[in-house]
């Protein structure tokens, strides 16, 4: 009987506190990608001031309402704009940002198979 | 052949660095955050300040009315400043000014607006900022101008006489 109800206490705790552990980690890797708008170079995750903590708090609650991730972002793009998220998305005033990269790179490649795979 | 290859690639090269620096020139790389928008207000749920009645968006904003949303706190001294500025406009009929209260302290807030006097139609509380962040407000002071339940203007800051003569333009 004892074991039983062991078993039924760590039944019912366990997946709690796992979920909360996971809550946990994903608020602080959103917060993590929040820039505050009002602190300088600071994430929402590192700064203390009235703005990230009313952030954090939103964010808790939107991980409560069962948003994923990018649906959190999405609330923050759409109040804030591009500017509070550091990881910009693709759109038309960061395409170069995104495919100059790719563009050295193939062209780098060019150039190595033009002079030393071409030429044997 | 290849110095004409390595010649085109590195003329492609620097004409796109040159591009992308011209780009980036133009634009500023100090923050502005967009003050002419044109967006639905949000929905909230919120507290009224005086009898603690629970609202939300539509019982304190209708529509074909204008409003002016101030955010305040009496910890915070720009809204001090502003405040005549407030009480002037309230004397306009045409405009309902509505109070959003700030994480702040309820004795301090009344004690704030019985002093200075109170240009809110309507005051509720934002205990923790967030219905504040929902507006997509940075702190305080700042304030909103509200037509059919769209957000005409923003003012990030402290009222001053320009900004009200404009309010005063736009509601005409």
């Amino acid at each position: 009987m004892k074991t039983l109800k062991i078993i039924i206490i760590i039944f019912f705790i366990y997946p709690t506190s796992n979920l909360k552990a996971e809550d946990l980690e994903m608020k602080n890797k959103i917060t993590k990608n929040l820039r505050c708008l009002i602190c300088q170079g600071q994430s929402v995750y590192d700064s203390d001031s009235e703005f990230a903590n009313s952030l954090k708090i939103i964010v808790d609650k939107k991980i409560d309402e069962g948003l994923s991730e990018d649906q959190i972002y999405e609330f923050f793009k759409n109040k804030y704009g591009e500017w509070i998220l550091y990881d910009p998305g693709l759109n038309k005033n960061t395409y170069i940002l995104w495919l100059l990269p790719l563009l050295i790179f193939l062209a780098g490649g060019a150039i190595i198979y033009n002079s030393f795979i071409v030429k044997k | 052949m290849r110095n004409k290859i390595l010649s085109i690639s590195i003329f492609l090269f620097f004409s796109i660095v040159f591009i992308v620096f011209f780009k980036g020139l133009k634009e500023t790389n100090i923050y502005t955050p967009d003050l002419d928008i044109k967006k639905e207000i949000p929905f909230f749920h919120a507290k009224d300040f005086y009898t603690g009645k629970k609202l939300n968006t539509s019982d304190i904003f209708k529509l074909d009315q204008t409003y002016l949303l101030n955010i305040w706190s009496s910890w915070c001294v720009p809204c001090r400043k502003e405040h005549p500025l407030l009480l002037s406009l309230n004397e306009n009929k045409k405009i309902n000014i509505i109070g959003m209260n700030y994480k702040d302290n309820k004795i301090k807030a009344e004690k704030f607006l019985k002093e200075l006097g109170n240009p809110y139609k309507r005051v509720f509380e934002d205990l923790e900022g967030t219905i504040a962040i929902e507006w997509g407000a940075y702190g305080v002071p700042e304030t909103f101008l509200i037509y059919n339940n769209k957000i005409i203007r923003k003012y990030i800051g402290p009222l001053n006489l320009n900004i009200i003569e404009e309010i005063k333009l736009l509601i005409k």
